[in-house]
């Protein structure tokens, strides 16, 4: 019984510890060596640090860089405080029979894909777009405004994008507080703010740094959004990795900055992690 | 347990070996528009070849091959300018065999300048298709002295300009400030500082800059709807728009419209290579050379497709090019390995600054 436990075990534990060698070890430690690799004059290929060296002598790069994190950072915290409201509301205030419909209507937009609903805002938002005919007709606006390709607008469909992977881990942690110590505080004369940040969120907290976690990923790492509805002033670090690869043709500067955004977005989760006294294991659960 | 496990691996290996035995395809590695349905259905019926066609860029048909060494697809279309310098250095490329393409379908001075710029080690890579010119797209309702690159960082146009960020963008606006970019290609510094002024002029004029277009499609759609007056782009796109509305038209820059030839090239590994020159010969034919110019506006290599052209097609030519544009046009030279990394950099500086209005344009506008 207990061989044939481990070969099934064996059988299972394979595809995983291939996909994970095969597919995502391997490419890394292949672009990792590429990253400290460059062209000398007669085009060999040697060791080198100056693909990192690039990195910090060219105002671009690290200026992008910074934008990136920031914005990434921003978004999230921007993510959580729309996301808050509506989770609670969910698991809360709305009777439970309508709260699993209320799930699957945040759920639905992500039925089609990212490209689709970046089109949608585009045609929502352009100059020539659905939000500028209502304005003009309802006599609000003299003239069409560009409401696209500027940082409020890149924030906001970056916000979008991401709001249901902070909305769902929300709903499960407040799922499991107990609606009395809301009401315990009430009935002591406590007020919504402090209700909110002495009961709500140190309960969520696990919830709010996975979810905090996965919107920050993903934001970070972001290509599309940035782009189409950035336009022409948001230059994204995604980008700058796309264009070492694939307009610049040099694979060995795109997988330095590749690594450089790894560093940075696991040294940034590791510092919130320590800000607000998570342990990892605990908040992937 | 051991029935399961049995099981699963059963119906592993029954999906394995059960994977349909698919008719002979073309993998075709291309540019949007340039395999029409009409085409390719014609050809699956004559040869009973189906073409799968994959459409890119010139930089992602580069990566694509290059991260493969060249397969993965039976046939590409880079331009004749990209080839010499990535074949030198990654091999994605097999020479091409003249002895199987129908040459005397194909214009003879195309084929020898293609001959000549893809030829590497004593060998030619690439045969010519498609030709054609990078220059003005303008709204003459809105834009009517529009006439050259400079007319992109012109104050009058303000928030109605759209253009690439890509290389043709900054040659063109190099010939505009009467600089020969292709006189320095072999002079990687002078190159650089020249490419550094024009990145300069397009910082400055970034506040004029509607958007920086990257969809073909999506740019015909903000001409049309006169969110831009004036675009750069290719010729098709505006006599495709000339045939909607009138105002709108393509226009050869004063400095000279950018003269571009897309070619046919083999990959290294290629699997069916046979189908590729089936697929080229097919192509060049005189009568489906027309079907694709009619479609898309774009010239071809083929000699004779002129007599199967729509009337409206050789319009088009003629009202956008006079003799004096046709000789002016700037036929890019193949480019040489490094200016790449120097383009790269400059157009992500542009895309990185902040736009700032000169305080003589703030005042007027308030």
């Amino acid at each position: 019984m207990r061989s044939r436990r481990s070969l099934t075990f064996l059988l299972f534990i394979t595809p995983v510890v291939l996909w994970l060698f095969l597919l995502i070890v391997l490419p890394h430690v292949d672009l990792l060596l590429m990253s400290f690799h460059t062209e000398d004059d007669s085009g060999a290929m040697v060791w080198s640090l100056v693909n990192y060296l690039n990195f910090f002598q060219e105002p671009v790069y690290w200026r992008t860089f910074m934008r990136t994190a920031i914005y990434a950072i921003l978004v999230t915290m921007i993510t959580f405080a729309v996301s808050l409201p509506v989770a609670f509301y969910i698991t809360k205030v709305v009777s439970p029979r309508f709260s699993g419909f209320l799930s699957l209507l945040l759920l639905m937009p992500f039925w089609v894909s990212e490209l689709v609903r970046v089109y949608g805002w585009m045609i929502l938002l352009r100059e020539s777009g659905v939000l500028n005919h209502f304005l003009m007709v309802s006599g609000l606006l003299q003239r069409p405004v560009e409401m696209l390709y500027n940082d409020v607008t890149m924030v906001m469909g970056l916000v979008y994008t991401s709001m249901l992977f902070m909305v769902v881990p929300l709903i499960s942690v407040l799922e499991s507080l107990d609606d009395s110590l809301i009401e315990a505080a009430y009935d002591l004369g406590g007020g919504i703010f402090s209700i909110v940040t002495r009961i709500i969120i140190p309960h969520a907290m696990p919830g709010i740094m996975s979810g905090g976690i996965v919107v920050f990923m993903l934001t970070l790492g972001n290509y599309l959004t940035p782009n189409l509805i950035g336009g022409k002033n948001s230059l994204w670090f995604t980008e700058q990795i796309y264009n070492q690869f694939i307009a610049s043709f040099n694979w060995n500067q795109g997988a330095a900055f590749g690594f450089l955004l790894l560093v940075l977005s696991s040294s940034i989760i590791w510092l919130g992690l320590k800000l607000t006294r998570q342990k990892l294991s605990q908040v992937v659960q | 347990m051991k029935k399961l496990t049995f099981l699963c691996l059963a119906v592993s290996l029954v999906v394995a070996f059960s994977l349909p035995c698919a008719a002979e395809t073309l993998e075709l590695l291309t540019w949007e528009g340039y395999a029409p349905k009409a085409l390719m259905d014609k050809f699956e019926q004559e040869t009973g070849i189906t073409v799968k066609p994959t459409y890119s860029n010139n930089e992602e048909m580069i990566a694509k091959l290059r991260a493969t060494r060249g397969a993965g697809f039976d046939l590409a279309q880079p331009s004749q300018d990209r080839i010499a310098s990535v074949q030198e250095k990654f091999k994605l490329y097999q020479p091409i065999d003249y002895s199987k393409v129908d040459t005397a379908q194909i214009v003879p001075s195309m084929l020898k300048a293609v001959k000549k710029n893809t030829l590497v080690g004593g060998k030619s890579y690439a045969l010519p298709h498609i030709y054609g010119t990078s220059g003005l797209i303008v709204n003459r309702k809105f834009a009517p002295e529009a006439a050259d690159y400079s007319d992109l960082l012109n104050p009058a146009y303000n928030g109605r300009i759209s253009y690439r960020l890509k290389r043709p963008t900054l040659i063109g606006v190099a010939f505009s400030m009467h600089q020969d970019p292709f006189a320095l290609y072999g002079n990687p510094d002078r190159y650089q500082k020249l490419m550094e002024q024009v990145g300069q002029k397009l910082i400055d004029g970034k506040y004029l800059v509607k958007n920086y277009w990257t969809n073909g499609d999506a740019l015909l759609q903000s001409m049309r709807s006169g969110e831009v007056y004036v675009a750069m782009a290719w010729d098709n796109g505006g006599w495709k728009l000339h045939a909607e509305n009138s105002d709108i038209d393509f226009v050869a820059p004063k400095s000279g419209a950018l003269g571009w030839i897309d070619t046919f090239a083999i990959p290294a590994k290629a699997k069916n290579v046979s189908a590729a020159y089936k697929w080229i010969n097919f192509m060049l034919k005189p009568e489906n050379a027309a079907v694709f110019t009619n479609a898309e506006k774009y010239g071809t290599a083929s000699a004779g497709a002129i007599e199967f052209y729509d009337p409206e097609v050789k319009s088009n030519f003629q009202r956008s090019f006079s003799q004096a544009d046709i000789d002016n046009i700037k036929w890019y030279p193949p480019v040489p390995a490094k200016l790449e990394s120097i383009e790269g950099l400059i157009l992500d500086k542009v895309k990185a600054s902040n736009e700032s209005v000169p305080a003589s344009e703030r005042n007027k506008s308030e």
